[in-house]
């Protein structure tokens, strides 16, 4: 029985935040405060990567430092795509760009996919310390690969023209907007939680528990993390694409280590291995970052020791605490 | 042919700096078992120490030793209030912890010395030039800094390799409990080790801090650079370390002289020096990728990877 109302717990937690989600616009017309949808929603966005990075973090044990990279290339497919369209300049045979959503968002999930295919092929066949190096490593590259276009503001980042359209209907209405992230949030949560249950899950996280076992057992992890990888990584482009959408703005910073660490900051605030607690994160740090640079604009001295608070005694992350316990599973 | 000895050199030298923070990285993962984001900071820490107290008192040796000193303090509370709770956690765990200490210190150093970069000149005394080959007139700070570098880097061989301190640390990585059995006092030893691998942060902060902008943020360049040292070379590994090092100071210095010149053959001369700046930042990461392609546990590492 107290099992069971564990996991009532869990579940109306998730489903107050669900609901709460969804009723910021309703409350940010209440209060006259427009400034909140933006807010949350920038939460959102950086939730949707953080959840995919949970995916193979908390259930594979791929501990990437480098998420950023994908992020930071599915922002720039979108960024790069919609300059071509706005100025109507071949981009690739002849091709000028697009503005469509549809396309430039799946390109950015490819693009970030094939990227996570290569950063993957080389670093799963390590674990431990040396993925986390490597993953860092991998987006640095892309950092510096960002830098060098000159010709897309190289280091100063590089202004949309404007927001995508979604089969031809524009993205600049607020609300409309949110709801976009948020249902695209829910779909991928739904997607990875449905992707965790199954057997490919269960081998992920076989993987993770007993490697030596699931090789006994006849399966080869490798292709399975592998495939997890290049979901979370092209996950987190789609992450990307809407936040340069979101910002109308794009730059290098979006794939420096600072980004990966804030990824990696989420998914541990919020509670590792949930999928949930991400979202939890997200919200939390945003917010934490908005009342902190309220007071000092050294705010990083205060996060800093918070974040280690966090690690040394609040383990379980939020989720863990709302679901008394029912986080961290390790 | 001339400069590009003098750039072997420099790549050399820029080496033997990222030998000092591998070798205290690797120590720590070593012994503790714990991955130090950290330890860029420490670096940062002793440049901006040495470079300030060069400037007050004029002296590089004062500067040196309190640059040095500043970073082993650092450590060693940094030991003592939080890093020995993280030694049975999860590599993960010690990720964040020392990812908020990065956030930390950045922010400190702002508050302290401001937002602009400062400065800190080569000492007087070693502001000539030698010629080592004949013909090719070679900064003698820059000498010093690589002899000294080698130097400490054998000094800490021989600790590890030759004294008593170096056995019970060696012992403590194979087997905490039996050494502590032993009557060895582990958590005082680990505090030392950690101590020592600060202070080396230290020495190479304010040994390439005339050559840096000494501003906050400092570290963690050359901590991810030191990170792919300690990738390609192998983790644990004092040859793969020493290897590494020079491997990637020299590729990321001569990749720094000849790319942007390289990249101008076929393109206009604004775009080629972007172009070929970056491809320099870029090439120690294809070097990186190519050696793990091939060697996926680095040059010298053994088979498991973690």
């Amino acid at each position: 029985m107290a099992r069971d109302f564990g996991f009532n717990r869990a579940t109306v937690a998730t489903a107050v935040l669900l609901i709460g989600l969804a009723l910021v616009p309703a409350f940010a017309a209440l209060f006259d405060n427009p400034f909140l949808v933006t807010m949350v929603n920038r939460a959102l966005i950086f939730a949707l990567a953080a959840v995919a990075l949970d995916f193979i973090m908390g259930y594979g044990r791929m501990v990437s430092f480098g998420h950023a990279a994908f992020f930071g290339l599915g922002a720039y497919t979108v960024g790069i795509l919609s300059t071509h369209a706005a100025q109507d300049l071949p981009l690739i045979f002849g091709w000028t760009g697009t503005n469509e959503a549809l396309l430039a968002w799946l390109l950015a999930m490819l693009l970030s996919g094939l990227y996570a295919l290569i950063v993957g092929l080389i670093s799963l066949r390590t674990s431990g310390v040396y993925f986390i190096m490597i993953t860092l490593a991998f987006a640095q590259l892309v950092f510096f690969a960002f830098v060098s276009l000159s010709q897309y503001g190289g280091e100063d980042g590089l202004a949309l023209w404007g927001r995508n359209t979604l089969a031809g209907i524009g993205l600049d209405h607020r609300v409309g907007f949110y709801y976009l992230c948020f249902g695209l949030l829910l779909a991928v949560w739904y997607l990875l939680h449905r992707l965790v249950r199954s057997r490919f899950g269960r081998v992920i996280q076989g993987s993770r528990q007993h490697e030596l076992r699931m090789r006994a057992l006849g399966y080869n992890p490798f292709p399975y993390k592998l495939t997890a990888f290049v979901i979370s990584g092209a996950l987190t482009g789609l992450a990307g694409a809407l936040l340069a959408n979101n910002n109308e703005f794009v730059d290098p910073s979006l794939t420096s280590w600072m980004q990966s660490g804030n990824f990696l900051v989420i998914v541990l605030l919020g509670g590792l291995c949930s999928l949930v607690g991400p979202i939890y994160g997200a919200l939390a740090l945003l917010l934490m970052e908005e009342v902190l640079i309220a007071m000092t604009e050294h705010w990083q001295i205060i996060l800093g020791p918070v974040l280690i608070l966090v690690v040394l005694f609040f383990r379980g992350g939020i989720f863990g605490v709302l679901s008394a316990g029912g986080g961290r599973h390790d | 042919m001339q400069l590009f000895l003098e750039q072997m050199l420099n790549g050399l030298q820029f080496g033997v700096t990222l030998l000092l923070m591998a070798s205290g990285l690797t120590l720590v993962f070593g012994i503790m078992n714990l991955i130090n984001l950290a330890h860029g900071s420490l670096f940062m820490i002793g440049a901006y120490v040495g470079a300030t107290v060069v400037a007050r008192s004029g002296s590089f040796f004062l500067g040196l030793i309190c640059g040095m000193g500043a970073a082993a303090i650092a450590g060693m509370v940094m030991e003592v209030a939080i890093m020995r709770r993280l030694y049975r956690r999860d590599h993960l765990d010690q990720v964040l912890a020392t990812f908020g200490l990065i956030l930390f210190f950045n922010e400190l150093v702002r508050m302290v010395w401001g937002r602009q970069p400062i400065a800190m000149s080569t000492p007087a005394w070693l502001s000539g030039s030698v010629e080592i080959i004949p013909g090719i007139p070679y900064p003698e700070f820059r000498l010093a800094v690589i002899v000294v570098g080698a130097l400490v880097i054998g000094l800490l061989y021989l600790l590890i390799m030759r004294t008593r301190l170096g056995m019970w640390i060696r012992a403590g990585a194979s087997d905490r409990e039996t050494i502590g059995a032993l009557g060895v006092n582990i958590r005082l030893l680990y505090t030392l080790v950690f101590g020592l691998g600060a202070c080396l942060a230290g020495l190479a902060g304010v040994m390439a801090a005339p050559f840096l902008a000494v501003q906050s943020g400092m570290g963690e360049n050359i901590l991810i650079l030191t990170f792919v040292v300690i990738v390609i070379g192998g983790i644990g590994s004092i040859k793969g370390a020493v290897a590494g090092a020079l491997l990637i100071g020299v590729a990321d210095t001569l990749g720094r002289v000849y790319l942007p010149p390289l990249a101008a053959l076929w393109l206009p001369p604004a775009a080629a020096s972007n172009l070929g700046t970056s491809l320099a930042s870029m090439l120690i990461y294809l070097v990186m990728a190519a050696v793990l392609a091939v060697r996926p546990q680095g040059l010298f590492g053994g088979a498991h990877g973690s």
